[in-house]
């Protein structure tokens, strides 16, 4: 058995920022799962006589223009936030690694053809291709989850097809073909885990870059039904009312930025852990 | 060095060519009435009868395409029903605006960026190199429409150093990169914690090659070695970054355009989503979409210029 500091959660716990991005990230886990407890108020609940009330003991982060408890909004729009990043990242990624292996795994035409698909895709602007899809499809959360897979399953594909790549022909693969190991074999036991490790540095990147695109494009009212409390819709609301009630805004940019920041140094600090090159040159 | 030249501008132009077929071919193809979609509500009856024979929308989707793309290459976007002109006037009006954006932004990511990323690694180990390091990564972290939003109650409402709106005077350059300053710097942020980290990386490698080695030994100044020599290298990768990132900028730019009410392609779509003007959708995403291959393929071939082992790479 190895010592704790010798895990991967041992030394990520000798890392000062990845216990700070984990305990970030814990709280916006916890206050996600938790909201109907702790919000004080009903986030739907409007209260006209306390509309744009400056933030308070009774409102903590102030009310919105309709006296909605923007505090209770936010841990609500956690779990928006936390149930669009998984589901995107989850449906893009298992995409991406079908995709990826394929690539490399199979002929050479198909590989030219998956990769012109992937730089095909990576040439839409994410945003502006959620705008021209918004136009398309119903308002929801379904659309967000499209446009990010749409947007973000060839970037899996791509680091997966490399990484296939360069262990398909690696001696120990090899090795086990000469054994007569059948192909299922060599994919799930030796290709797979070893693509999994720059597979989830890169699940964990992308997680705050999804939760931004919702965010926007709830912003931008292509995302989530009105009324919804997601932290792009707050920062609308924020951003009409800039000049009179500056706290709406700055309290709805708030979590977005902890969870980015969160996620960010969590990807980081996996990054540094998991790949052994980088960790020799640090 | 030409044959792989000719190569990259061919494998652009075919993405150029599916992103936007793909993009077209799913417009024509949902439910309803395919003239609503590419015309917009505003279109009368006799507008729809002509485009329906024009566009051969009754022919299958490849004829359809072709049609389509015959159309563009003369020069022919279709019409902006809301403003009644062609849909590239109303593109290429906007266009300016959004690339001024971006390069501003750009500008603002390479400065600050390489500065950061020299120092950094001209001062390696450091706690100034560890909080430029921390410093990076949030910047890259932090959503630049939150930036922009927190920017624009900042400096523009709260301090007012600069205005909150528009895109400036025409042909007053000061002040139309008085404008400019916070909306580019609000996209360029996020880029600036990336050059940072690629120079300093880079850099650290040039650093530990022979020439510089050489360069230090014949008692070169130490400020001459680092600036003059190593960081020339070191700035190559952050082209190519810069001439990827491009898309995002543009994905920026959508918000720092609504943001701070400027003209340009992102305001332009927005607005004709909204107003379901889809000619002008489709036009706007063509040009964007083709400006963003553009400039990756620019800085493509700037590296493979510069560096020949980049052209054996994929």
């Amino acid at each position: 058995m190895t010592a704790f500091r010798h895990t991967l959660m041992g030394r990520l716990m000798a890392d000062p920022l990845a216990v700070f991005a984990m305990a970030i990230i814990a709280l916006l886990v916890v206050s996600a799962l938790l909201a109907d407890v702790i919000a004080p108020h009903d986030p739907a609940a409007m209260n006209l006589v306390d509309r744009f009330s400056p933030p308070s003991s009774t409102y903590w982060m102030g009310t919105d223009n309709l006296g909605r408890d923007t505090f209770s909004r936010l841990l609500q729009g956690g779990r928006i936030a936390l149930y669009v990043a998984l589901t995107a990242v989850t449906i893009s990624g298992l995409i991406g690694l079908v995709l990826g292996m394929l690539a490399g795994f199979g002929p050479r035409w198909l590989d030219n053809a998956l990769l012109f698909f992937f730089d095909t895709l990576r040439a839409y602007p994410t945003i502006i291709l959620a705008l021209a899809l918004a136009a398309l499809m119903p308002r929801g959360l379904s659309t967000v989850i499209i446009v990010v897979v749409i947007t973000s399953f060839a970037e899996y594909g791509r680091v997966v097809r490399t990484q296939t790549l360069s262990l398909k022909n690696s001696e120990f693969i090899l090795a086990e073909r000469a054994m007569g190991a059948s192909f299922a074999r060599i994919v799930f036991h030796h290709i797979l885990p070893n693509v999994l490790g720059p597979f989830f540095i890169l699940a964990a990147m992308n997680l705050p870059v999804v939760i931004t695109i919702e965010a926007g494009m709830s912003f931008l009212g292509i995302g989530v039904p009105p009324g919804t409390p997601s932290w792009g819709a707050t920062l609308k609301d924020g951003f009409d009312y800039i000049r009179t009630t500056p706290w709406i805004l700055i309290s709805g940019g708030l979590p977005l930025i902890l969870a980015t920041l969160g996620f960010t140094f969590l990807g980081e600090a996996l990054r540094d852990q998991l790949d052994p090159r980088l960790r020799k040159t640090r | 060095m030409l044959r792989y030249t000719i190569q990259r501008i061919i494998l652009a132009l075919a993405i150029v060519f599916f992103a936007i077929s793909a993009l077209y071919a799913v417009m024509v193809t949902l439910p309803g009435d395919p003239t609503t979609v590419l015309l917009g509500p505003r279109a009368t009856a006799e507008i729809r009868a002509d485009f329906r024979e024009r566009a051969g929308l009754d022919n299958p989707i490849h004829v359809q395409i072709a049609h389509f793309w015959g159309r563009i290459l003369t020069g022919d976007m279709g019409t902006d029903f809301n403003r009644n002109r062609p849909v590239a006037e109303s593109v290429f009006s906007a266009l300016p605006h959004t690339v001024a954006l971006v390069f501003g932004a750009i500008f603002w990511s390479a400065t600050l960026g390489i500065l950061l990323g020299a120092f950094s690694a001209d001062n390696r180990g450091s706690f100034l190199d560890r909080i430029t390091g921390v410093l990076s990564v949030a910047f890259i972290a932090a959503p630049s429409f939150v930036v922009a939003l927190y920017s624009l109650l900042v400096f523009a409402v709260w301090l007012r150093w600069f205005p909150t709106i528009g895109a400036g005077e025409p042909g007053d350059i000061v002040s139309r990169l008085y404008h400019l300053a916070l909306p580019s710097f609000a996209i360029g942020l996020a880029w600036v914690g990336y050059v940072a980290r690629i120079v300093r990386a880079s850099m650290l490698e040039a650093l530990g090659e022979n020439y510089i080695r050489t360069a230090r030994a014949f008692g070169l100044p130490r400020r001459t070695v680092i600036y003059n020599y190593a960081l020339r290298v070191a700035i190559l990768p952050a082209v190519q970054v810069l001439g990827v990132g491009i898309g995002g900028m543009l994905s920026s730019a959508v918000f720092a355009e609504i943001v701070f009410s400027r003209p340009g392609l992102g305001s332009l779509i927005y607005d004709s989503v909204s107003g379901r003007n889809y000619p002008v959708v489709m036009g706007a995403m063509l040009v964007a979409i083709g400006f963003f291959v553009t400039c990756a393929l620019i800085a493509d071939l700037i590296n493979a210029a510069l560096d020949p082992r980049h052209r054996s790479q994929r």
